[in-house]
């Protein structure tokens, strides 16, 4: 362990400005990815249940 | 009776085991992501030339490689699915392009910014930041052919096609620090040498990438859960419109 506080930690030796906006970004993308994948699987259950709801196709 | 019992049986067999597998793979994403990153941040030393900025190291590399590995598979799919016609095998190459494209991205972005601190610039036209990038624009590419071609036959042939061919600019991406005179690092790690990083740094490296592997296991079966769901849909759409039409002709 090389931090002695807190705030040691956060500026990573200067480079915090590079080096969090990277491990945040790729964590947002990835919780984003996972989010977004939930809401399209929702979305294809409601529209097999209920197919007329949403295509338009079926009279 | 005429049922195709190959079809039936690979998606209708699939979509529950990939349910099953799911919350597995999570949980095991969520270990060996959280393993990796105390290792990364807590017990990993600092690097005598980069400083801190090199941990960076922790989510570039398994981004990066993913980038390549899920580009591999993905074409391995596609090459199935036109050489035995299989249906399923598309949908999992159709599965895999838009994790293995975000990658890709990340893959670029945070090379960027360990650019700027350790070599002074976020970008350089070099082999292997140019041939990564080419990687993102094939990963686009096959996914907007996908999305332009209406009929779903020809939509899943094209894109696999399209695949394939690009699959050459992955050696190239992996041996462009070898072939040219880049600006970035060669190999940190590979087969015919001893690593050139402390150990516990080459773990949390390995715990991360193992981590974004299960994580690729979570996001790529949901969405082949998905893709069959969507399309399960289309084909019974179709399968009324053609039986209504057939009861109008009759």
């Amino acid at each position: 362990m090389q931090w002695n506080s807190l705030s040691e930690f956060l500026a990573m030796g200067g480079h915090g400005f590079y080096v969090w906006p990277s491990f945040g970004v790729t964590a947002l993308c990835m919780i984003w990815e996972m989010l977004a994948l939930r809401r399209r699987h929702a979305a294809a259950c409601a529209a097999l249940i209920q197919p007329s709801v949403h295509t338009g196709v079926m009279p | 009776m005429n049922i195709n019992w190959f079809r039936y049986s690979s998606t209708q067999a699939f979509y529950p085991v990939a349910g099953n597998m799911i919350p597995w793979c999570a949980v095991a994403a969520l270990a060996l992501i959280g393993a990796g990153l105390y290792l990364g941040f807590f017990v990993a030393p600092t690097d005598f030339q980069q400083k801190e900025a090199y941990r960076i190291i922790f989510v570039h590399v398994p981004a990066a490689w993913m980038s390549m590995f899920l580009y591999v598979v993905m074409a391995l799919w596609a090459g199935i699915g036109l050489g035995l016609n299989a249906r399923p095998s598309f949908m999992m190459a159709q599965a895999i392009a838009p994790t293995g494209a975000m990658f890709t991205f990340l893959a670029l972005l945070t090379g960027a910014l360990w650019g700027k601190p350790t070599w002074g610039t976020w970008w350089v036209w070099d082999a292997r930041l140019t041939s990564e990038l080419i990687l993102l624009f094939l990963y686009i590419g096959v996914m907007l052919l996908r999305t332009s071609i209406d009929d779903l036959r020809r939509a899943d042939r094209a894109s696999a096609i399209f695949a394939l061919v690009g699959v050459v600019n992955v050696p190239i991406i992996y041996f462009s620090v070898r072939w040219w005179n880049t600006l970035h690092q060669g190999a940190s790690v590979s087969a015919t040498a001893a690593p050139k990083m402390a150990a516990t740094m080459l773990l949390a490296m390995l715990l991360m990438t193992l981590g974004f592997w299960a994580y690729s296991f979570v996001v790529v079966l949901t969405r082949m859960r998905c893709v069959i769901l969507e399309r399960e849909r289309i084909s019974s759409i179709t399968k009324t419109v053609s039986g209504e039409l057939s009861m109008e002709v009759s």
